[in-house]
């Protein structure tokens, strides 16, 4: 009898493992051939695994556009290798092992700024480039010759939402950021630094820090509503921010909640329903207004995509980006004309490209050269473009 | 702090210990019995929190409640009937990392079935209903938890304390073996205790969760590490203890974010788990004689 329910667990434990390997599978490429690999490192488990998969999304669906590569005359196929770094900076460097004993030629990734910085040197020592595709952190690309990213940094996010509080009449804000995270708390910093040069010392009434898996945040908003700032600057991930949300309204907090890039993402709306009506953030790309003909086909094309995946059909900014990086790498390979990882590093650095979220060139950090950002609220249950605001360097 | 905020932070902490001790309780009665930390206690807590979601899906509240009680119990005992029953004569550490591998499979078998993006807590409507005086504000459910918790914890005293299978669980926590001598089923107390434990994470959860909204695969991580400390704290295999364990932390979780060291607030919880484990290892309430691991 003993001896049955071990068997009976241990089935159901490979039963389970079987599940959650067939969702990290690797798209295979063509059969036979020439295989150029390309690396896939994302968070598909974890704290990020919501967003993180959303951006594997827009990189597997570029790879259905663009399956093959021309190198030297010959068609490759080309084959995403996908592994998880389970949003954990440990697990990272494991994942990014992997995937350079997997010979890829190029990676993609990460979501999340803390896994990309983790896995960043393990990259520039093999040689291998990496193309980021939503890591706003600038620590992600500073030092590291290998990894580019193709959106926007957190310096100048953190100084688009504070010239935008600052442009709403706001004289007075409350922070709050995720201890140890390095996404939240830089963009937190810079946001600091920016509207206390434009509002003054004393603006930032509050600052307030909590935990990674923290689902209770009502200590902390009864101090911000004691405080009481014009706007509260809560940059943290789509898990965190419905939270934050409906907690600060439940406790009568009625100010503008402001966020980055993160949070614009249709969970945050059906998870806060009305009370997320009014929260502001900063994005990449706007859908309905496609900067050239690759985002039009994009727009239309990939709602069919999310549609097919059960996804809900609002594009989130990040599928964007990594169908953009994903555009960056086999034009760098295209250009390059090569399978060696030296040769397409040199290659990307040197290209630009019209991707979907607008031109995209680098610079000498390797990161995308953008000066302009989009703000959006939620108004009416859906995101609504409000303006963009530009930052000359 | 104004006499206003320091109200809204009393009842914050209050109502967050409540949870707490309601979830510390399932703690400890399984260490009581089994002399197991269950740490997939925490993950049951959450996959509570799914199941509401789609019972509330087609099911008026009123029947959703019961319902995914009983489902929660039975996840609970199946739990202890595959993962810890065949276990019972190895050595406890090989029925701890049972418990650590459970909680794991539950976490990845949410990513996997429910995704990792947070999905909304159904509204019960009534426990919903905001209260204002004042600058205070507060929702029903934060005045429920903390007096529900109590009269949930004197009914399982007086369970424990003067019914037959309260007689059978604690024979069987002072004396394994003995006690199946005796003609006591095992395995019957055992999967009750289980039961138990695991109706009181359903509870917990959605008092919990209808505070809070938003469920994910981790959101049973943290309060459940808590909770583990919270039974520590009172002295673990002791009721009474974990329920104190349960409002000490809550309220000086809620203290120190108040007094602005929410950078601090969890670290304290920890290094009062290590405080506690170095000055006073059986807790506030512990049995004195523990016997060694």
């Amino acid at each position: 009898m003993k001896r049955k329910l071990l068997a009976a667990t241990l089935c159901l434990y490979f039963a389970a493992s079987l599940l959650t390997a067939c969702s990290s599978k690797p798209a295979s490429g063509g059969g036979g051939g020439n295989v150029i690999k390309i690396g896939v490192f994302e968070s598909l488990t974890g704290e990020n695994g919501g967003g993180g998969f959303q951006e594997v999304l827009g990189i597997r669906y570029a790879n259905e556009i663009y399956p093959t590569v021309e190198i030297g005359g010959e068609t490759y196929d080309i084959e995403l290798v996908e592994v998880d770094n389970k949003s954990d900076k440990t697990e990272a460097v494991s994942a990014a092992q992997s995937l350079i004993s997997s010979d890829v030629k190029v990676i993609l990734g990460s979501y999340g700024s803390s896994v990309s910085i983790a896995a960043g040197d393990f990259f520039a020592e093999a040689g291998i480039p990496a193309i980021g595709a939503s890591c706003t952190n600038p620590q992600v690309t500073l030092g590291n010759d290998y990894y580019f990213r193709v959106c926007f940094l957190d310096p100048f996010q953190g100084t688009v939402m504070a010239n935008y509080a600052y442009q709403e009449n706001a004289k007075t804000a409350a922070v709050i950021t995720q201890l140890g995270d390095d996404y939240s708390s830089g963009l937190g910093s810079y946001f600091i630094s920016a509207f206390t040069s434009l509002a003054g010392e004393d603006a930032i009434v509050n600052q307030e820090q909590f935990q990674t898996n923290q689902t209770d945040f009502k200590a902390i908003l009864t101090n911000v509503k004691a405080s009481n700032p014009d706007v509260i600057f809560a940059p943290s991930s789509i898990a965190t921010a419905p939270l934050i949300i409906k907690q600060a309204r439940e406790l009568g907090i009625t100010c503008p909640i402001m966020a980055g890039d993160t949070w614009e993402n249709s969970t945050i709306i059906d998870n806060a329903g009305e009370y997320a009506e009014g929260v502001v953030l900063s994005t990449f790309y706007d859908e309905a207004d496609p900067a050239n003909d690759e985002a039009a086909s994009f727009v239309t094309d990939f709602k069919e995509y999310l549609k097919e995946n059960e996804q809900s059909e609002i594009i989130p900014a990040v599928s964007a980006l990594g169908y953009d990086a994903y555009l960056v790498a086999i034009k760098a390979i295209q250009q390059a004309d090569s399978t060696d990882s030296q040769k397409i590093r040199d290659a990307i650095a040197d290209l630009q490209i019209d991707g979907v979220t607008g031109s995209i060139s680098f610079d000498e950090n390797g990161d995308a050269n953008k000066n302009m950002a989009f703000i959006k609220t939620i108004k009416d249950g859906a995101f609504q473009f409000l303006k963009t605001i530009t930052i000359e360097n | 702090m104004t006499l206003s905020t320091f109200f809204q932070h009393a009842l914050t902490g209050i109502s967050l210990g409540g949870s707490y001790a309601l979830i510390a309780v399932g703690y400890t009665m399984v260490y009581g019995i089994l002399r197991l930390i269950n740490f997939a206690h925490g993950d049951i807590f959450m996959m509570a929190g799914y199941f509401m979601i789609f019972a509330m899906a087609s099911l008026p509240w009123q029947a959703a409640i019961p319902l995914v009680c009983i489902i929660t119990v039975i996840l609970g005992v199946v739990i202890e009937r595959v993962a810890y029953k065949p276990l019972r004569s190895a050595p406890r550490m090989s029925i701890m990392i049972s418990a650590i591998g459970v909680s794991y499979l539950l976490q990845n078998l949410a990513t996997y079935l429910f995704t990792a993006l947070p999905h909304a807590y159904p509204e019960i409507p009534f426990l919903k209903k905001i209260f204002k005086a004042g600058d205070i504000s507060a929702s029903l459910v934060t005045f429920i938890t903390p007096v529900l918790t109590i009269l949930l914890v004197i009914g399982l005293m007086f369970l424990i304390g003067h019914t037959k299978t309260g007689m059978a669980m604690r024979a069987v926590s002072k004396d394994f073996e003995t006690a199946q001598l005796m003609g006591i089923r095992i395995n019957n107390t055992i999967s009750i205790t289980f039961a138990i434990g695991s109706l009181l994470a359903a509870i917990g959860s959605i008092l919990y969760f209808t505070d809070r909204m938003s469920v994910t695969p981790f959101s049973g991580t943290l309060p459940g590490l808590k909770c583990f400390v919270a039974a520590v704290l009172g002295g673990i295999g002791s009721i009474p203890g974990a329920v104190v364990g349960g409002f000490i932390i809550g309220i000086s979780e809620t203290l120190l974010v108040s007094l602005g060291y929410s950078t601090f607030s969890d670290a304290f919880t920890f290094v009062l788990l290590i405080v506690i484990l170095l000055f006073r290892p059986t807790g506030l309430f512990g049995e004195k004689n523990i016997d060694k691991v």
